[in-house]
């Protein structure tokens, strides 16, 4: 009995490697072929070790432009997708208002709805109103997509919220303004940084909407595709691992500041504030 | 000012309270109103004009304009040419929901109740793959399935391949791909339902002489329904009109209903074909949604 509970537990763990380990591969061979010197424009395979790509990031120079153009559509997507999303997430989780189950379906169905759709969608709707297709239609299309994922996220927070430290501050004569500027923004902003920096990788790598409704500017996931018919240049792996290591450097230090945080809580004492049961 | 003025000299300048009242029961509007009013304008209304265009005589083109004539034909028509590209889209998204579930339940299970404090590691794990671009994450499993890769030569020495059999191009392909690529959007709600599980039930279930497979139908399975249905269906609903992996892993014989409307729109300019089958394909997500929802039977995932 306990025998074959112990081979459980490790059958449950080992499959969970291995499922992890099929995830991780094709990171790695991202990674590998980013130092990769490619036999042919078309060929995928490992060919020869060289530090090139990275010394060279930018050697075909429409993918750095295409990059460029990614981050700049990723950050006016972003701000504007926030701004919007936490206005509604605070309208949602701090009022009471007719109306409220048409504005949830509102923002849950664009996260039910097939990508393609959307785009397809958005597409018939600029070409019957003869809007040209460019940078600025796909910016409003990824405002689009992301602002029921911003609402989702900073509604979290704010139900997780005490709001008996917004009624303390008022209590000792802080202005609603005060207290939104001193007590309730700051608590809230966490919540409102993980929403961007969802925007914003959303934005950065869509692909099917941005297809529909790009015209004839390029984006770096357009880049690629359009890439992978003619040839992929090694370099678009050189971005692709630079990517990661970005994001894995955030998340590195996202928890390291919590855990920073969190001794500092303890130290501090125990007066934790205890949770709002709602 | 001086209308609104309190009679009492001296009082403090607040606003009145029937003044206060009705901004307050503003607001909530205002602040809903830009976010509100961008969905409609730029989600709602597309969809009404994507159901325009698919009523639009197909013997118009985008040079001479539509003429709104409403053909429901192009229906019929649309389903008569593309059938088997819907029937592969479900068939290829169901198979790669069967592949997920089978790799992704016990990684969520193992993360949440056996991974202990590396917990948050293997977690970042699950979401690291999305840490790169889709695109260049599917186009490495082309080097991983290529023909003159590894794995290829590995599967033709022990013969499970023919000495010309090839993986990519091939609907193994495309399914690995779905399963790689929505694997994540399956992991992480079955884990925030796993890892509210309370241990002591499934050892009360042990020490009431359950099996563990017993303890799994009758205890664990059950109360992981809600991140399951909601998992499955965060898989699926994108994995059923990706053309992604059917274009970069596949071949056209692997093509997906997706790659059909991509090229009604982009290459062949044909919006009223490409805005029913657009429709369509939304119609069926949403009946293949809704009858599965009724028979989870969990509400509580809308």
């Amino acid at each position: 009995m306990r025998v074959s509970r112990w081979l459980a537990d490790r059958w449950v763990m080992i499959v969970a490697l291995l499922v992890l380990g099929y995830l991780a591969l094709p990171i790695l061979v991202v990674a590998a072929l980013s130092f990769n010197r490619p036999s042919s424009r078309l060929s995928y395979d490992f060919n020869e070790f060289t530090l090139d790509n990275w010394r060279q990031p930018c050697a075909t120079s429409d993918m750095c432009d295409a990059v460029v153009r990614s981050v700049q559509i990723g950050f006016i997507a972003t701000v504007v997708a926030t701004v919007l999303g936490t206005l509604m997430a605070f309208a949602l989780v701090r009022h009471r208002f007719r109306g409220r189950s048409g504005i949830n379906v509102l923002i849950f169905l664009p996260m039910a709805t097939p990508e393609l759709v959307m785009g397809t969608s958005l597409l018939a709707l600029f070409v019957s109103a003869g809007v040209p297709q460019g940078f600025w239609t796909i910016v409003i299309a990824h405002v689009m997509f992301c602002v029921s994922f911003v609402v989702v996220t900073v509604k979290a927070r704010l139900a997780g919220m005490d709001r008996r430290l917004e009624e303390a501050a008022m209590d000792l004569y802080a202005s609603e303004w005060q207290t939104f500027q001193r007590i309730t923004l700051p608590l809230v902003l966490p919540g409102i940084v993980a929403a961007a920096l969802l925007a914003f990788s959303l934005s950065f790598d869509d692909f099917i909407i941005t297809n529909f409704n790009a015209g004839t500017t390029v984006t770096f996931p357009m880049y690629v595709w359009g890439a992978a018919q003619r040839g992929i240049p090694p370099q678009v792996n050189v971005i692709g691992t630079a990517m990661f290591a970005v994001a894995l450097l955030l998340v590195g230090l996202s928890s390291l500041r919590g855990r920073r945080a969190r001794r500092a809580n303890l130290l501090a004492g125990p007066a934790t504030p205890a949770r709002r049961s709602s | 000012m001086t209308l609104l003025a309190p009679t009492g000299a001296g009082h403090p300048p607040a606003a009145p309270p029937a003044a206060r009242s009705g901004r307050r029961r503003l607001l909530p509007y205002l602040l809903l109103l830009p976010g509100a009013a961008w969905l409609l304008i730029f989600f709602g209304v597309p969809l009404l004009q994507l159901a325009a265009a698919s009523l639009y005589d197909p013997s118009g083109s985008l040079s001479t304009g539509y003429a709104m004539t409403w053909a429901v034909g192009n229906y019929p028509d649309v389903v008569q040419a593309y059938w088997p590209q819907f029937l592969r889209s479900f068939g290829y998204a169901g198979l790669a929901l069967v592949l997920a579930l089978l790799l992704g339940y016990p990684l969520a299970y193992a993360i949440a109740q056996k991974a202990g404090r590396w917990k948050n590691l293997l977690l970042v794990c699950v979401v690291a793959p999305m840490f790169t671009s889709f695109l260049v994450r599917t186009l490495a499993w082309k080097t991983i399935l290529s023909d003159n890769g590894a794995l290829v030569g590995l599967l033709r020495d022990v013969h499970l391949l023919a000495p010309d059999g090839r993986l990519l191009a091939t609907p193994f392909a495309v399914v690995l791909g779905l399963t790689y690529n929505f694997l994540p959007f399956l992991v992480l709600p079955l884990y925030a339902s796993l890892e509210r599980l309370d241990h002591r039930l499934l050892e009360a279930a042990t020490d009431l002489y359950a099996s563990p497979v017993q303890a799994f139908r009758r205890v664990t399975l059950p109360l992981s329904m809600p991140g399951l249905v909601a998992g499955t269906l965060l898989f699926f609903i994108p994995a059923s009109g990706d053309y992604i992996n059917a274009e970069l892993l596949g071949s056209p014989n692997e093509y997906m209903i997706g790659n059909v409307i991509d090229s009604a729109f982009l290459v062949r300019l044909d919006y009223p074909q490409g805005a029913a089958l657009s429709f369509l394909l939304m119609a069926a997500i949403l009946a293949v949604v809704f009858g599965y929802l009724r028979r989870a039977g969990t509400e509580e995932v809308l």
